[in-house]
């Protein structure tokens, strides 16, 4: 069970069953099971690849499959399997099955949004496996549509302005990333004027700096744009609340780890000197971000958006983890991305159970949630701790990585950057309290409320999921760790050799 | 020498035949049926395009007037399905219309004249070949025969079409007075930097801007689209313009092989131009032909950017997103013609709510215009990338830029066509049309190709393999 192409293959079967289905219940169901065995083989191939590199394989990419598919412009179905997209794959994974089992009471229009959901998934598989960055790009853009239809369709609010605001503020992000991807192709040479788009071939040849410095801002800010780089972070906030829940699920939990990885595996291990030059505007816009982040989530009254912004800060802490440049950071900034993407895929899915039974997302309409709903109440606390980063959970593992890796640069300007970003979770906690207290704890303000249901057995199930999932990585730290270090360690190796090299 | 005239020219003896045998079923009079006669059609059509894959074979004819290569053929390939398609999709329209024969025998005469011009080895031949392919036209745009506005396209199209025709024969004769020859062949080598072959290859370039509605000389694009029956807008937008970018591929670039800078000049202010100018007017229309309109003029900027990179992956990148152009653009067209013909709206906001009466419609119009705006999953990502790929060959990121960035402005209008029909309440949306089997076959090839052709690269190698 070592063919990574089984992993587009089988959501992309499941979407096309999902065509075939006669009623809502059999759509859902053969979803749910689709998504469910693509769990299984995400985890399948999870331990094989453990296995493989206990086993002393040590080559960068594992599980590799090449075929030709554009012959005259090198373009080729290249995938393969490191550390860190192997984590990725397994969070895709574990979202989606949240997603879909949250999704359960959709009944308009459901084969469609089913559909829609399971394609998004398909670009979030292909891209985290593809090596060649044609394929790369393709499986990016794939997503744009679905999450335009999802916001527009089954949206609620203001939800043709969201949807239209961010399917062209990521289609500019994609036309960045594409601008700055046609110049790396055509900066590589592989003997008699042929280029290839070959990322591990790349990643070897040597461009000269100035071309890198032409390249380095398209594509950092071109992916940076998917992953809520300041200030191109505006459509998180009206994306994310005006989503459906599984697509908020979706957009948060994987959708802007596209970013978070494309700007890590192609801006920064692909250009690694411009992004030593560059690394000072990406520490500050990442620091802005998390400050900023922070200070408009206190401002908010609605949950979506308080998540939505806090999301913003969070992501900050993605990017200032690459800005840095050490080994330690980048870990965390790798981290940062599975806990965000668990923990705000929970915290989104915890606002939708509420909002579905109390038809109101905003916060003083909300209290004493806990003593009729029990079970939501506390995954929505259990989510809201991880996100200020209680010791045992996800967050704090990851962030504690960031600040250490941060703290390894000993000048005035990043110490000072690290320590605001450290401070900023005084802000989170604030937040997080109050929206916790206030919501969740706290006397019943409506008595309407009296009368809510608990949790359904498919939304005991998504949030189960994902809460071990914020546990293990919360209390075992160490094997994802472990997992990730010897690829950043790449990268690193990477950007050290560019840097003797000038 | 006398069977080779029947293989080099074997498109255009089969299109001859079909006109002569359609003549015949007229005047014979022995079918009584619009139906009938239009399944023959149909069905002749599809031969002929059969006939594109029978025995390619390359060679000149009367004295390098006339020659033909297996690029020519399978250029000619793709008009003639582009054609079939259109005939398909038009099956509901022509049931009820008085003159179907004529309507065949037109189109079918303007398609000749496009082959002539397409295999032309001397600017004779291409000037009689484009004029064929032009008048035609003209009366075809007319086919709306109750519709003033029909016969105002059919005035524009024909004042404005032979004023283009006349610049560009201007350009002829000075081209013609200052080399002596007008084969294609022997023009290039003789050309320089003169000022008068400067001016004559700009008048040339002139007359082929206003066929490919290429700005400044798009203006009567709109209007003649907008008036003309939808099946006669789909065959201007995608088989007239497909005819006219080979022509550019095989004579124009050759030309202006001596004159790189001012060639490249040239095309460069063009295709800013035409890109920024057809997106930004397509933002503020309501008709939806209108709306095409000026989309396929944006999409003429990105085939123009192609060719700019005047080398092999240039042109293997146009001719490829011609292909592709046909399926997507005959896609949107087709379900535009249907509703166009059964509900009689043609308006974006007439679409609204389309998605609850007729959903199959709804998808196959959103993958066409997906396909034209470049997203994955649909060929037109792939036609698209591969132009701007190639534009960027050149390396001048200026104009892959703004090439780029116009992509994001293309995605938010036809966006907002997809939001009309998906999204948008409507009291009383468009009813449920149930077209004829023959134009839903229309519609299904186009959504296989769109679907299919980005993943077959085999298609785009084969193209690779035929151009240099």
């Amino acid at each position: 069970m070592t063919n990574l192409t089984i992993l587009i293959i089988v959501p992309l079967l499941t979407a096309i069953a999902v065509l075939f289905c006669k009623n809502t219940a059999q759509i859902k169901w053969t979803s749910f099971i689709g998504s469910l065995i693509q769990l299984g083989i995400a985890t399948t191939m999870f331990l094989a690849y453990i296995a493989e590199r206990a086993s002393g394989n040590t080559a960068q990419m594992l599980f590799q499959q090449r075929y030709s598919w554009y012959k005259a412009l090198n373009i080729e179905y290249f995938i393969g399997v490191d550390g860190i997209s192997m984590v990725m794959i397994m969070l895709t994974a574990c979202v989606v099955v949240a997603g879909i089992l949250i999704s359960w009471r959709v009944e308009t229009l459901s084969k469609e949004f089913f559909f829609l959901l399971l394609l998004l998934s398909v670009g979030a598989y292909g891209f985290f496996i593809s090596l060649d960055l044609f394929t790369m790009f393709f499986f990016l853009e794939v997503a744009v549509i679905p999450k335009f239809l999802l916001i527009a369709i089954w949206g609620s609010g203001k939800k043709e302005y969201s949807a239209m605001k961010l399917a062209l503020m990521l289609m500019g992000g994609s036309v960045f990333v594409l601008i700055g991807l046609l110049a790396t192709y055509f900066a590589t040479d592989t003997g008699g004027g042929a280029h290839t788009w070959d990322l591990l071939q790349i990643a070897h040849a040597h461009i000269s700096l100035q071309t890198q410095m032409y390249i380095f801002p398209f594509l950092f800010v071109g992916f940076g744009v998917f992953t809520a780089l300041f200030p191109f972070h505006t459509w998180v906030p009206d994306g994310h609340s005006s989503a459906p829940t599984a697509a908020s699920m979706f957009l948060a939990g994987i959708s802007m780890k596209l970013g978070g990885y494309g700007a890590l595996r192609v801006a920064v291990y692909l250009m690694p000197e411009a992004a030593q030059q560059y690394s000072w505007v990406i520490v500050l816009l990442a620091t802005i971000a998390i400050i900023y982040g922070s200070f408009a989530t206190l401002m908010q009254k609605d949950l979506k958006y308080m998540n939505a912004y806090s999301s913003v800060s969070h992501c900050g802490f993605i990017l200032l983890g690459m800005g840095m440049l050490t080994k330690t950071a980048i870990i965390g900034a790798v981290m940062q991305m599975v806990s965000h993407g668990v923990m705000t895929a929970l915290f989104f899915g915890a606002i939708g159970m509420i909002y579905e039974r109390t038809h109101t997302r905003q916060l003083s309409e909300l209290g004493g949630l806990l003593k009729v709903l029990p079970f939501i109440g506390t995954v929505y606390v259990i989510t809201g701790l991880c996100s200020l980063g209680l010791p045992g959970l996800s967050g704090f593992v990851a962030e504690m990585t960031v600040f250490v890796g941060s703290w390894q640069r000993n000048d005035m300007f990043h110490r000072v950057a690290t320590i605001l970003a450290a401070a900023s979770i005084v802000v989170t906690a604030v937040y997080i309290l109050r929206a916790a207290g206030k919501a969740v704890m706290g006397p019943i303000v409506n008595e309407h409320f009296e009368h809510l249901k608990d949790a359904t057995w498919n939304e005991k199930f998504a949030s189960v999921l994902l809460i071990l999932a914020i546990l293990a990585i919360g209390i075992a730290p160490f094997w994802l760790y472990n997992l990730i270090a010897p690829d950043a360690q790449l990268i690193m190796e990477n950007i050290a050799r560019s840097v003797t090299g000038i | 020498m006398s069977t080779d005239i029947f293989l080099f020219m074997k498109s255009e003896l089969s299109l001859t035949l079909i006109i002569f045998i359609l003549l015949i079923l007229k005047v014979w009079d022995g079918i009584k049926d619009n139906s009938t006669y239009l399944h023959i059609a149909n069905f002749l059509l599809l031969l002929n395009f059969a006939v594109g894959f029978i025995y390619t074979n390359e060679g000149v004819l009367f004295n390098g007037m006339f020659h033909t290569t297996t690029l020519l053929v399978f250029e000619k390939s793709i008009l003639n399905l582009g054609t079939l398609l259109i005939s398909l999709q038009a099956f509901d329209w022509l049931k009820t219309h008085k003159h179907v024969p004529e309507f065949y025998i037109l189109l079918l005469t303007t398609l000749m004249g496009m082959f002539f011009m397409i295999s032309s080895g001397n600017f004779l031949m291409f000037y009689l070949g484009l004029e064929l392919a032009s008048i035609p036209l003209a009366a075809l745009a007319n086919f709306d025969l109750e519709k003033l506005k029909s016969s105002e396209a059919a005035v524009k199209m024909i004042l404005l079409s032979a004023f283009s025709s006349c610049i560009m024969l201007f350009g002829i004769s000075l081209l013609y007075g200052s080399t002596g020859t007008l084969s294609f062949a022997e023009l290039p080598a003789l050309i320089a930097a003169g000022h008068l072959q400067l001016l004559a290859l700009i008048f040339i370039f002139v007359g082929f801007a206003f066929k490919l509605s290429s700005v400044p000389f798009h203006l009567w694009t709109a209007d003649v689209y907008e008036g003309s029956p939808v099946a006669i807008t789909s065959y201007l937008s995608v088989i007239s313009k497909a005819a006219i970018v080979f022509v550019f591929i095989s004579v124009l670039g050759p030309l202006f092989l001596n004159l790189p800078g001012t060639w490249y000049n040239i095309l460069f202010l063009s295709i800013i131009l035409t890109i920024t100018v057809g997106n930004l007017f397509a933002i503020r229309q309501d008709n939806i032909k209108r709306f095409l309109a000026f989309s396929s003029i944006a999409q003429a900027g990105y085939i123009l950017l192609g060719l700019s990179a005047g080398n092999q992956m240039g042109t293997t990148a146009t001719i490829y997103f011609l292909l592709v152009y046909v399926f997507s653009n005959l896609g949107a067209f087709g379900v535009i013609g249907l509703v166009s013909y059964y509900a009689d709206k043609e308006n974006i906001s007439d679409y609204k709510g389309f998605y609850k009466t007729n959903p199959m419609l709804s998808w196959i119009l959103a993958i066409a215009l997906f396909s034209l705006a470049g997203v994955p999953p649909t060929a037109g990502f792939f036609g698209k990338m591969f132009l701007v790929t190639a534009g960027a060959s050149r390396g001048n990121y200026i104009l892959v830029i703004i090439a780029a960035l116009n992509m994001i402005v293309s995605l938010y209008y036809y966006l907002r066509v997809v939001k009309a029909m998906f999204v948008d309440p409507n009291e009383s949306p468009i009813p449920k049309i149930t077209g004829s089997i023959t134009a839903r076959l229309g519609l299904i090839i186009c959504m296989i190709g769109v679907v299919v052709i980005g993943f077959a690269s085999c298609i785009y190698n084969y193209i690779h393999s035929l151009t240099f």
